[in-house]
């Protein structure tokens, strides 16, 4: 399973995710590169924390049912639709799920987009959103340093920042810092090693 | 909770109406100063690495049963088709019979595609296997095979949560093979360096861990060709006895001597060699 740390913010024009890379099983480190950046569609993607199992079952299902709604539609679908998707299963099921995700994308009706169905299935629209056990680290952090109207390179660096500062405090998370920017023109993909981190007055 | 009857057909997955009668039981076993058996696992150390034309699997020999060693020859790579080969830890019984149930809806799926099986296809079924019986078959696979797109390597939970990494290590002696993997691993290694790496990952759980043991076997996987070494190293060889411990005949004195011929006849003759080595 993995206690994680992620997160992601809306910018003019499109979203910025991010997320940590370690997998834990018990204390030892079962992945030290996972990639809990899911892509569920073109545009459309997901941050995954809780239970590795439950998190890839629910993600491969609504992809899935995402994938046949776009075909049906004959359109890119919505971040919204998304989100609806993953509320759905992770409310009907919440007792035997342990799932908390955030989802991010841009679609052409209202643009970047970031939508969190923490555990226990609700579902809400926030400019920005963290999540994973070393979110708790960070909360102070994102409130002080957020503002609205970032460019895409600021959101970059803020979410970049939260993570590393998350990562230092919190055991459950570590690993390399993975990040996604989507926009209309598509994704783009980073990843910062550990000693390209981000370094801070303590460490 | 609905009630059970004839004419409805049982749902699917595991029935535990026998738990509490389960429980009752090894409460009076224990008291008489009994232990129920214990389920045969496979302690294990597994492998796999990614090298420049394929895959290497390595897996252990040792079978336990509690403490003790019930097989010191066991096979633990096990088929899946004839590109994909899937190493098992955990409970023997859940993944002898798990990867022979893919294996055989593999062979359905590719005649039905009529293409060769991808490893993605078997890492599907297999996870969305695990996760619908909800960590309850306690399998641990390390699956890995050639496709059509080139080699690939998973590991996969009991849970049903997979990772496609370019080495992974599974079972108890996991951590012992993962520093060596760790120190040594190099991307696009020579099929020689792979198999000695895998070699050695093992030998190290073989060698600092309880639950894995005996010999080392291996599993070559490239575009064309399988190579299944089975045994790639025999880690660990029983010492030759320096003296004889039997007694000469005639030690103990012969008193009495009584024969009585037993009229019998012989019907079915079955001799089966038992490994007293």
């Amino acid at each position: 399973s993995f206690q994680t740390t992620i997160m992601a913010v809306e910018f003019d024009g499109g979203v910025v995710m991010g997320a940590d890379s370690r997998t834990t099983t018990g204390a030892y480190i079962a992945n030290r590169v996972t990639d809990k950046l899911t892509q569920i569609h073109d545009q459309i993607f997901c941050c995954r924390s809780g239970s590795a199992a439950d998190t890839q079952a629910i993600a491969d299902a609504v992809t899935y049912q995402l994938g046949f709604h776009s075909i049906e539609l004959d359109e890119a679908p919505l971040v919204q639709t998304a989100a609806n998707l993953f509320k759905e299963m992770c409310y009907k099921y919440r007792e035997e799920l342990m799932a908390g995700i955030i989802v991010a994308g841009w679609d052409k009706r209202r643009g970047g987009q970031v939508y969190t169905v923490p555990m226990g299935g609700m579902m809400v629209r926030q400019p920005f959103s963290i999540g994973g056990s070393g979110s708790s680290y960070i909360y102070g952090f994102v409130d002080s340093s957020y503002k609205s109207g970032m460019s895409k390179e600021e959101c970059l660096q803020f979410t970049a920042n939260a993570l590393s500062l998350a990562m230092e405090r919190d055991g459950s998370s570590g690993g390399v810092v993975r990040l996604a920017a989507i926009s209309e023109s598509g994704v783009e993909r980073r990843v910062i090693l550990g000693n390209q981190l981000p370094k801070f007055a303590s460490c | 909770m609905a009630s059970l009857s004839v004419c409805q057909p049982q749902c699917g997955g595991f029935s535990f109406e026998n738990s509490k009668r389960n429980a009752l039981l090894e409460a009076e076993f224990t008291k008489l100063g009994h232990s129920l058996p214990a389920a045969r696992k496979t302690g294990t150390t597994i492998c796999g690495v990614v090298f420049k034309d394929g895959v290497v699997l390595g897996a252990d020999t040792r079978a336990t049963e509690g403490m003790i060693v019930a097989d010191k020859n066991c096979s633990k790579i096990h088929y899946i088709s004839p590109n994909i080969y899937c190493c098992g830890a955990g409970t023997a019984a859940d993944t002898e019979m798990t990867t022979q149930i893919i294996s055989s809806n593999l062979e359905l799926h590719a005649l039905s595609t009529g293409r060769p099986s991808r490893v993605a296809t078997a890492n599907r079924m297999l996870k969305q296997m695990l996760f619908r019986y909800q960590g309850y078959i306690g399998a641990a696979l390390v699956l890995g095979g050639v496709d059509s797109a080139g080699p690939h390597l998973y590991s996969i939970y009991p849970h049903g949560s997979t990772d496609k990494l370019p080495y992974v290590t599974m079972g108890s002696g996991s951590l012992a093979a993962m520093a060596v993997f760790e120190d040594r691993y190099k991307q696009d290694m020579e099929e020689g360096e792979a198999k000695q790496l895998v070699r050695d990952a093992i030998a190290a759980g073989i060698f600092n861990d309880l639950g894995s043991g005996s010999n080392i076997d291996l599993c070559v996987i490239t575009k064309n060709n399988i190579d299944y070494i089975r045994p790639h190293d025999e880690a660990n060889k029983k010492g030759v006895r320096s003296g004889s411990y039997k007694y000469k005949r005639g030690t103990t004195g012969v008193l009495t001597k009584n024969i009585i011929p037993l009229d019998l006849e012989l019907v079915e003759e079955v001799v089966q060699t038992m490994d007293t080595s």
